[in-house]
């Protein structure tokens, strides 16, 4: 009860080598996921957290059904997602967005701010009005910290901090309830990317968000999470309430991961 | 300027800079005001702006920058790599070797090999030619991605070996071989007969770190400048690499340039930092007394805006890295600054000390 999202043993096996022309049999199976279960609670940060290949990032994505699970279940609102039509998919959809890493490859560059921000309105809620969607981009715009003017302009007119700012009104246009942030910082500096984490957090506070948030950054999800899951090959290997896993970690890997995190020594005179 | 000779700088009686050296390291690399410029369609901007550095034998001296602060251009001058059209001034100059670690008189008589004790060279009045002979010689450079700057269809031991021939054409390929089988080992390559056999993209992430460390090594340079070199790292390699790093610098009393974002990774490497902002050095000093008691508004902001274990309330700083073609007349980091005044926009402040050997331009101070 009262799960925004709940998965139960879910999983994505990929065939290594074999290539494109390959039959079905050729190439080893490679378990990219291999039965993760979890839920998360409406308002929740829940942080999934692990090195590189480890399976986070095609988690993230089989959770909005931008790669399609082998085996698993996805409730959301406890609709289960993997049998629902295209035209259900398409309402649950607007209700789970993705913020991605990368905020120089994820925005199309021909096309002006305004429009980027106001696009998920001209697929969602057609009957809107050219003026009402740009209405409510300009306002988007501003809740990020960019001003209207910013409409009108191209996207490599924007540094990375604005950019993944554009990327978060984006998502945010249609009110989502659900959003995967998929390691929103890390492409940024650390003064620009505090900001954009501060941003998240007083934006979820605001409309009352619930976050994914994909980072393989243990800092970073020490800043942010409600919950934390420690993955490695393609497993859950710890999980709990983010307190807990930081300061009390109980498996052999998470300790290894906190241990390896370059401390800086703390200020004496700030 | 290219006659000044190594003694002379170890008390460069130069007011203008006032980070004065200790003297227990024998000095390899000393910057004065190394400006670089580069043409744009708005005018020159100078990306690197009147930097003085200097970096002991066996000493890590972290150079700290956000983008934009100039870091890698500084480092692309001191590899003799700038792009074309740009300009340098000031004096880069690379102090007489010893490969025991002796002390850098230039009087000393070189003993085991023709590379050794000379006078200081300013690089920056270096031609294409000169350049090569330092240049991976005497200069070594890794860089976050090991997979751009390997090639890919190369094997791994190949590309070692063509790093060492390069200085030394002549080498016996018996003991060209032993070369590379040392250089693998030094950087702690596992099974470096089969790794040497391998392609790049067949190694993983840290393995291949390695294999360009090994590569950079290999003709024993004096000067390792690493750029990022963990930044594409997990986090557990990277601290694999960076206990390699540091093992071969005290080892080979190795000078490091290391050049990070990460205030934490500086913590763990570095004995000294200097922290850039808009082509300047705006802070330096002891790695602890900068991070434990900054002086400069800026790394103070930057202190509190990096992510900590600890959870703790992020402070980000204002406001976005100024265009160098759009530089404040006086303290770059003015327009962000909570403590501005009205002398800050006047004149670029000087370095004032702080504690020691500790300074930082702040007109606060």
């Amino acid at each position: 009860m009262s799960h925004i999202l709940e998965v139960r043993n879910l999983k994505k096996t990929y065939r290594r080598g074999g290539g494109v022309f390959a039959d079905a049999s050729q190439g080893e199976r490679f378990t990219a996921v291999d039965g993760v279960s979890f839920s998360v609670g409406p308002g929740e940060t829940f942080a999934i957290v692990g090195e590189s290949g480890c399976g986070k990032t095609t988690l993230a994505r089989m959770l909005l059904r931008l790669i399609e699970p082998d085996e698993g279940v996805i409730l959301f609102d406890e609709h289960d997602l993997r049998s629902a039509s295209p035209q259900e998919m398409r309402a649950y959809r607007r209700q789970m967005q993705m913020i991605f890493q990368d905020p120089f490859a994820s925005l199309n560059p021909r096309m002006r701010v305004g429009e980027i921000v106001a696009e998920p309105l001209a697929i969602h809620e057609p009957r809107l009005s050219r003026e009402q969607r740009e209405k409510q981009a300009a306002a988007m715009l501003q809740r990020v910290g960019l001003g209207e003017e910013a409409m009108g302009r191209y996207p490599h007119e924007f540094s990375g901090g604005q950019r993944q700012r554009i990327g978060i009104a984006r998502a945010l246009i249609l009110r989502p309830r659900l959003v995967v942030a998929d390691e929103p910082v890390s492409a940024l500096d650390v003064s620009v990317g505090a900001q954009v984490l501060l941003l998240l957090q007083d934006l979820q506070r605001e409309l009352g968000l619930t976050y994914i948030l994909i980072s393989h950054s243990l800092p970073v999800v020490a800043q942010m999470a409600t919950h934390i899951a420690v993955m490695c090959a393609g497993q859950f290997v710890e999980f709990g309430p983010a307190k807990l896993v930081l300061e009390h970690p109980e498996g052999g890997y998470t300790k290894e991961l906190l241990a390896a995190v370059p401390e800086i020594p703390r200020t004496g005179q700030v | 300027m290219g006659g000044i000779s190594a003694t002379s700088l170890l008390f460069p009686g130069d007011g203008e800079d006032c980070s004065d050296y200790d003297g227990n390291v024998s000095e390899l690399l000393n910057l004065r005001g190394v400006t670089v410029e580069l043409p744009t369609a708005a005018g020159w901007v100078r990306p690197v702006n009147g930097v003085s550095l200097r970096i002991g034998a066996g000493e890590c001296v972290g150079l700290v920058g956000e983008s934009g602060s100039g870091k890698t251009m500084l480092s692309l001058a001191l590899m003799g790599l700038l792009p074309a059209g740009a300009r340098v001034r000031g004096e880069v100059l690379l102090g007489g070797s010893e490969e025991g670690g002796a002390s850098s008189s230039p009087t000393k008589e070189a003993g085991s090999s023709a590379q050794t004790a000379r006078e200081a060279k300013n690089l920056v009045e270096f031609g294409e030619e000169e350049w090569r002979r330092v240049r991976g010689r005497e200069i070594a450079m890794i860089f976050q991605e090991p997979m751009t700057s390997l090639n890919p269809v190369m094997r791994v031991g190949a590309q070692i070996e063509e790093a060492i021939l390069a200085h030394e054409p002549k080498i016996a390929r018996d003991l060209l071989h032993r070369r590379l089988m040392a250089a693998l080992e030094q950087a702690s390559v596992p099974e470096p007969e089969a790794r040497a056999q391998q392609f790049p993209h067949q190694l993983s992430g840290g393995l291949r770190q390695r294999a360009m460390i090994a590569m950079a090594l290999a003709a024993r340079p004096r000067l390792l400048i690493a750029d990022e070199p963990t930044t594409a790292l997990d986090v557990t390699v990277q601290k694999q690499i960076l206990e390699l790093l540091d093992r071969l610098r005290r080892d080979m009393q190795l000078g490091l340039l290391f050049i990070t974002h990460d205030l934490g990774v500086v913590a763990r490497v570095a004995d000294r930092v200097a922290v850039m902002y808009a082509g300047r050095i705006i802070e330096e000093g002891p790695t602890e007394e900068v991070l434990q008691a900054p002086q400069h508004p800026y790394t103070k902001g930057l202190l509190l805006a990096s992510p900590r274990l600890e959870r703790g309330k992020l402070k980000p700083i204002p406001g976005s890295v100024p265009q160098l073609t759009a530089l404040p007349p006086g303290c770059a980091f003015s327009p962000r600054c909570e403590f501005r005044r009205e002398e800050c926009d006047r004149a670029v402040p000087e370095f004032r000390p702080a504690k020691g050997d500790h300074n930082a331009r702040c007109v606060l101070l």
